[in-house]
C-alpha cells in the first residue's frame, strides 16, 4: 500500500471540505472494496476520509412499511436487525449471505451501492425495491442512480447518507455464486410492491451491470409465477462473459434464479 | 505396542504451536540491518529486453541496490539447472535452454523475474521496483504446449526446435499396435489434466545472510529438502561452496511439491546479500506465488485402450503432450516421463503398453511435481478409460476392473515398475460396500423426484511412493541418489533426539517419527525431539515429497534405532551380568528376560555416557546413524467411489458421498493417515471441478488470485469415509507404503466418473465447473 492519509469525519461538512481539500482524496466507509485494492496498489487515493463515525450515518428506522437505512449500517446490521426483518426479510436475508462474517462486520450497504459493483448485491435490493438514495445534496431514484458498471449518478465528493424505501409486500433474493470468489454470478431480487407493480432487478450476469428485468416484470404482474416467467428468455448479448461462465449461461441462469426468487417469495 | 507405539491415534505435537501462531516460519526471522527485496518482474508472456533504467529507482527512498541479470551472470553465478536427464527416444539428450536466476537477453512468462531492488522497507523496495524502467520488444508467444510444438509457433529456446525438449517412449509399440488392432473392442480419447496452481498456505520466502568475517552464507528458506537446495546451490550455482552455506528451513506451511525446487529469489537473495553487505528478505506476495511457483500437471493426452470379447486388456497406446513452461525446473523433465508413464499399467495385468511423452517449451510459469506428480495424470487417464470402456461395452464397470486386476505378486509390468504387494480386490470391495453401490439405483430414483441427476463413480488407483532407490533412479538419469538418513542421539538421561533428512511441512513427523522410539523403547513420546530442517545439524538428507518420509526416511530411523538397541543391550547385558540376546527393552526398562534383574532405560543410557564400566573395548556414548536406500518403490493403493448429485438447472455438483478404501502398509498414525487423506482428497475434488490456471491471450495469467482461482472449501466437499486394509511392504522394515498424495491421485476420475455418469455425456473436461456441466448437459 502506498502513504495515505486517514481522517475520521464527524460531520457531513467536515468531510466534504476534507475531501475538497485532499490532492485525489476517496471516502471510505467499510473498506472492504478500497482497502485490499490500495493494499494491491492498485488505488492510491492521497486522503482517506471515514464516513462511518458521522453522527446519523448508521442505524435502522422502520415506521410502519417505510424503511430507512443509514450508509454506514453494516451488512451484519442490516442481516441481525429483527424490525427490518419483519417487513423486508428478503433484505435482511441477502446482507447475511455477502461475503464472510470479518466482511460482513466491516463492508457499510452506502459502501456497497456507491461502488456499484457488477456483481453486488445490494444494487439489485435497490433497484427491485425501487429505493430512494439520499445524498448530502438531494435524493435519487435507485432507477437513475447505477449508471453501469462501477458508475452511479453521484458528483464527485457526494455522499450517500442513507437510504429508504417502502416495504414490499413479498420479496425475495436468490443469487448463485461465483465458483471462486462467491460473488454472485447472477442474483435476482423480485419484488412485488402490489396492484401488479413488480419490480426484478438481476445483479452479476449484465454486462452494463445492476438492470431491471422488465419483461420479467410484466410477465409477473399478470401472475405472480415461476411458471410465468419460465419461458422468457434473455439476451446473451447482454451478458458478461468470463472463465466461470459464458454469455449463454448467465442468460440461462437469469431464468433460474429469478424462478427461484419468485417461488421463494412466495 | 505402548499407548503412542505404532499404531496410536497421538495428537500431533506441533499442532499447539501452529494453531496458536508460534509457529516460526521463514518470515518470521529478523536479522540485524535486514533489508528486503522487490523483484522487477515481466509483465509480458514473451520479449527481448532493450535498456533497463535503473536510475530513477536507485534515488528512491531506502533503495540500496538496483541488481539485474547480466550482474548475477557477470559475478559468476550458473544457470538454474533441471535434476533430470531424459534422453529421447532417438537417443539425444534433452534439449534444455538456458535459465538465469534474473532475465538477461530475453523474459519467456509474465512474472519472469528481469531485476532486483533492495530496500530498508517491504514498500519501498516494491515502490523502488516499480520505478525501474525496462524497455522490452514484445514478442509473439505461446502458452498451449500443442499449439507451441506447431509450425510457426514462436521460438523459444534456441536449444529447442519446435519447443520440444524431448520426444520420450516407453514400452514396445509394435507390440501394443499389435494387440490393440486384434481387440474386440477398442476405446479411444482424448484426455486434458488441467493446469494447477499448488497454493499452499505460506508462500514462499527466503533471507540470506553473508557473514564477511567468516566467509560464510546463511539461508533460512520455505524448502521441502534444505540439503538438496544447499547442494544445488553449491554445485550448480556457484552461490557458495557447501561448506561455506547453512539452509535452514524451519517451519514450513505446506509444500505439495512446490517447494522442492530451487527457484531464482533464493539465488538471488544469497547473491545480493554478499553483493550489498546486508541480510537480504524476499517474501511471495500471493499474487507472486501464482505467477511464480512451478505450476503442476497441464497434460493433453490420446489414448487408446483395447479389450478382447471377455473385456480383458489387450493393449494400451498412449500419447501425451506435457507442458512444462518457459524453463525446466529441478525435476520436471521426470513428472511426465518416470512418475507417469510407469504407471499406466494401473491395477491392471496388462501386456502390451506403449507411450511416447513430448514435453515442450510454452510462455507459461515453470510445471514440475504436484502432489502426486506424474500418476495423478496416469490414474486420471487409466480409471476415465475403464469408466468409458466398460460403459461402451456394457460391462459392469467394478467387474471390469476386478476382471483385469493384478493378483499375483510380485507383478512385473510393462512399463518398468515390479509391484510387491497389494491386494485389488479387498479394497474394491470395501469401498463398493461402504458406498452402498449396489442400493445405488434407489437413491437415484429419489435424487430424481427432488429434480437431482444422481451419479456414480469408481477409481481403482495406484501409485509409486517411497522414492526410491538410487541405483535404479541413477540408471534412469536422476542426478541425485533418493536415499535417506537419520542419526538417533540418546541424551545420558535417557531421552532422545531424533535427526533425520526429511522435512516435515504439514506431514506431522515430530509426532509419528516419537512413535517409533516410543514403539521401540515404550518411552513417552514427549521424551523424543525431532531435529530437521538445518544443515548445520542433519549431516544430509533427501527430504521430503513423493510420500517418502515414511517408507524411506522412518526406514532410515529404524536402521539407526536397531543400532541403538543392540548397543544399549550389550551395556545392560554387561551390567547386568546376563547375555545381551536375554535382554528385553519395554516399557522404559531393560531387563533379563524370564528374571526380575532389570534396569531403568535412563540408567543404562547415562553407563553409556559416564563410561565407568562399559563391555571391554566398547567406546562410550550412545549415537548412532544410519542410511536407508529402498530396494524398491512402494505401491499404495485402493478404490475410492463418489457420488453425485448435479443440479441440471445450474450444473453445479454437489459431491454427497465419498468413500476411500486405500492400502498404505503399516500404519504409524491412523489420525494423521486419515487427515492426510482428507486433504488429498480435498485436493484432488478441487483439480477436478474447481481448480485451473488459465492464461488469456495475451500470455496473462488470469486466475492469479483467488477471485479467479477457485480453491475448496469446506462447503464443497462432504465427510468422507475412510478406511484401511492393510497389505505390509516387503521391501521395507516397517512394512510401509506412504499415503500423503494417494488422496489426491484416486479421487479426480472417481469424480469425474461419477458427474458423467449423473449427466449421461461423457465429455466432460476438468474442472468441471457448473458452467462446464451444464453446457455438457445441454449438449453444448
Amino acid at each position: 500500500m502506498y502513504q495515505t492519509n486517514y481522517h475520521r469525519a464527524s460531520s457531513l461538512e467536515e468531510a466534504a471540505k476534507l475531501f475538497k481539500k485532499g490532492d485525489d482524496a476517496k471516502f471510505v466507509s467499510g473498506g472492504q472494496t478500497l482497502i485490499p485494492t490500495m493494499k494491491q496498489r492498485l488505488a492510491a487515493p492521497t486522503d482517506l476520509i471515514d464516513l462511518r463515525h458521522i453522527k446519523g450515518m448508521s442505524g435502522i428506522k422502520v415506521s410502519g412499511k417505510k424503511v430507512a437505512i443509514g450508509a454506514a449500517t453494516t451488512h451484519y446490521d442490516v442481516s441481525t436487525n429483527g424490525k427490518l426483518a419483519a417487513v423486508c426479510p428478503a433484505l435482511a436475508a441477502l446482507a447475511s449471505h455477502i461475503g464472510d462474517p470479518a466482511v460482513r462486520h466491516m463492508g457499510t450497504i452506502g459502501g456497497s451501492i456507491a461502488n456499484n459493483d457488477p456483481a453486488a448485491d445490494y444494487p439489485a435490493a435497490m433497484l427491485a425495491l425501487g429505493a430512494t438514495i439520499v445524498t448530502n445534496k438531494r435524493e435519487i431514484e435507485a432507477d437513475k442512480f447505477f449508471k453501469g458498471m462501477f458508475e452511479t449518478a453521484l458528483k464527485d465528493g457526494e455522499i450517500i447518507t442513507a437510504v429508504a424505501f417502502a416495504a414490499p409486500t413479498r420479496a425475495a433474493y436468490v443469487k448463485y455464486p461465483n465458483p471462486a470468489s462467491r460473488y454472485a454470478m447472477c442474483g435476482v431480487f423480485v419484488a412485488d410492491h402490489g396492484k401488479g407493480d413488480i419490480r426484478v432487478a438481476v445483479t452479476g450476469a449484465g454486462n452494463d451491470g445492476v438492470f431491471r428485468h422488465r419483461a420479467m416484470e410484466k410477465a409477473l404482474a399478470g401472475n405472480f409465477s415461476a411458471d410465468a416467467i419460465a419461458s422468457i428468455a434473455t439476451s446473451a448479448d447482454d451478458m458478461l462473459s468470463d472463465i466461470h461462465g459464458d454469455a449463454a449461461y448467465r442468460a440461462h441462469l437469469v431464468n433460474v434464479m429469478a424462478r427461484r426468487a419468485v417461488a421463494q417469495a412466495g | 505396542m505402548g499407548m503412542e507405539g505404532i499404531g496410536a491415534r497421538v495428537l500431533r505435537k506441533e499442532d499447539q504451536r501452529f494453531i496458536t501462531g508460534k509457529g516460526h516460519y521463514t518470515d518470521d526471522f529478523k536479522m540485524a540491518g535486514m533489508h528486503y527485496a522487490a523483484f522487477v518482474r515481466s509483465p509480458h508472456a514473451h520479449a527481448k529486453i532493450g535498456k533497463i533504467n535503473k536510475s530513477a529507482a536507485e534515488k528512491m527512498p531506502g533503495v540500496v541496490a538496483v541488481l539485474d541479470g547480466k550482474q548475477l551472470t557477470g559475478d559468476g553465478i550458473g544457470n538454474l539447472i533441471c535434476g533430470w536427464m531424459i534422453h529421447s527416444k532417438d537417443g539425444s539428450p534433452m534439449n534444455m535452454g538456458a535459465w538465469s536466476a534474473l532475465a538477461t537477453e530475453f523474459v519467456r512468462y509474465v512474472g519472469d523475474g528481469v531485476a532486483v531492488v533492495i530496500a530498508d522497507s517491504p514498500d519501498n523496495a516494491r515502490t523502488g521496483a516499480e520505478a525501474v524502467e525496462v524497455d522490452y520488444k514484445v514478442l509473439p508467444h505461446v502458452t498451449e504446449a500443442v499449439v507451441a510444438m506447431g509450425s510457426g509457433a514462436p521460438q523459444l529456446h534456441p536449444e529447442a526446435k519446435n519447443n520440444i525438449i524431448y520426444d520420450w517412449e516407453i514400452g514396445d509399440k509394435e507390440a501394443a499396435e499389435k494387440a490393440i488392432a486384434g481387440s474386440a473392442h477398442v476405446t479411444e480419447m482424448e484426455i486434458i489434466n488441467n493446469r494447477l496452481v499448488p497454493n499452499p498456505m505460506e508462500p514462499r520466502a527466503a533471507l540470506a545472510s553473508y557473514d564477511s568475517a567468516q566467509d560464510h552464507f546463511t539461508l533460512y528458506t520455505t524448502s521441502q529438502n534444505p540439503h538438496v537446495a544447499r547442494l544445488v546451490l553449491s554445485a550448480f550455482y556457484q552461490v557458495a561452496p557447501e561448506h561455506k552455506l547453512r539452509v535452514i528451513a524451519p517451519d514450513v506451511g505446506g509444500g505439495f511439491g512446490s517447494k522442492i525446487y530451487i527457484y531464482p529469489e533464493e539465488i538471488v537473495c544469497l547473491w545480493a546479500s554478499k553483493k550489498t553487505g546486508v541480510p537480504v528478505k524476499w517474501t511471495s506476495d500471493r499474487t507472486e506465488a501464482f505467477l511464480a511457483d512451478a505450476h503442476g500437471r497441464d497434460h493433453v493426452t490420446k489414448a487408446r485402450m483395447g479389450f478382447d470379447k471377455d473385456g480383458r486388456i489387450t493393449g494400451f497406446s498412449v500419447d501425451t503432450v506435457a507442458n512444462l513452461g518457459a524453463y525446466m525446473s529441478l525435476f520436471s523433465s521426470s513428472v511426465p516421463t518416470y512418475l507417469y508413464a510407469t504407471l499406466l499399467s494401473g491395477q491392471y495385468n496388462i501386456t502390451n503398453i506403449h507411450c511416447n511423452v513430448r514435453t515442450v517449451y510454452t510462455n507459461t510459469a515453470p510445471v514440475d511435481a504436484y502432489r502426486g506428480a506424474g500418476r495423478p495424470e496416469a490414474t486420471y487417464l487409466v480409471e476415465r478409460m475403464m469408466e468409458t470402456a466398460a460403459r461402451e461395452m456394457g460391462m459392469d464397470r467394478a467387474e471390469l476392473r476386478r476382471k483385469n486386476f493384478v493378483t499375483e505378486f510380485p507383478h512385473q509390468t510393462p512399463v518398468i515398475m515390479c509391484y510387491d504387494a497389494g491386494d485389488y480386490g479387498a479394497t474394491l470391495d470395501a469401498a463398493l460396500k461402504a458406498s452402498d453401490w449396489a442400493g445405488f439405483e434407489k437413491r437415484k430414483a429419489a435424487a430424481a423426484r427432488k429434480g437431482k441427476l444422481r451419479g456414480i463413480g469408481l477409481s481403482c488407483y495406484i501409485e509409486a511412493c517411497g522414492i526410491a532407490p538410487s541405483a535404479a533412479v541413477g540408471s534412469l538419469g536422476a542426478g541425485v541418489g533418493l536415499w535417506e538418513s537419520a542419526e538417533v542421539r540418546v541424551n545420558p538421561v535417557g531421552t532422545i533426539e531424533i535427526l533425520t533428512g526429511s522435512h516435515s511441512h504439514g506431514q506431522g513427523h515430530e509426532t509419528t517419527f516419537a512413535q517409533l522410539v516410543s514403539e521401540r523403547f515404550g518411552l513417552p513420546t514427549d521424551n523424543v525431539q525431532i531435529v530437521h530442517g538445518d544443515t548445520d545439524k542433519v549431516q544430509f538428507g533427501m527430504g521430503t515429497y513423493g510420500s517418502r518420509s515414511g517408507a524411506v526416511g522412518m526406514s532410515a530411523i529404524t536402521k539407526a534405532l536397531d543400532k541403538v538397541e543392540a548397543k544399549a543391550k550389550k551395556i545392560a547385558a554387561h551390567l547386568l551380568e546376563a547375555d545381551a540376546g536375554d535382554i528385553v527393552i519395554e516399557n522404559g526398562e531393560v531387563k533379563v528376560a524370564g528374571t526380575d534383574k532389570k534396569l531403568g532405560w535412563h540408567e543404562v543410557c547415562l553407563a553409556a555416557y559416564t563410561g565407568h564400566n562399559l563391555p571391554a573395548g566398547m567406546e562410550p556414548g550412545l549415537k548412532e546413524g544410519a542410511f536407508y536406500d529402498p530396494t524398491n518403490f512402494t505401491f499404495p493403493a485402493g478404490a475410492y467411489v463418489c457420488e453425485v448429485e448435479v443440479d441440471p438447472d445450474t450444473g453445479k455438483t454437489e459431491v454427497v458421498q465419498f468413500v476411500a478404501a486405500d492400502d498404505f502398509g503399516t500404519i504409524i498414525n491412523p489420525m494423521i493417515v486419515e487427515g492426510q487423506v482428507h486433504g488429498g482428497i480435498t485436493q484432488g475434488i478441487g483439480q477436478a471441478m474447481l481448480e485451473g490456471a488459465i492464461y488469456d491471450g495475451n500470455g496473462q495469467l488470469v486466475t492469479a488470485s483467488y477471485m479467479d482461482y477457485c480453491m475448496p472449501r469446506a462447503d464443497d466437499v462432504p465427510s468422507y469415509q475412510v478406511s484401511h486394509h492393510v497389505t505390509e511392504c516387503p521391501g521395507n522394515p516397517l512394512g510401509m507404503k506412504g499415503c500423503g498424495e494417494a488422496g489426491a491421485i484416486g479421487s479426480p476420475p472417481a469424480l469425474i466418473n461419477a458427474i458423467t455418469d449423473a449427466i449421461g455425456n461423457n465429455n466432460l473436461t476438468m474442472p468441471a465447473t457448473p458452467a462446464r456441466v451444464w453446457a455438457a448437459l445441454n449438449g453444448k
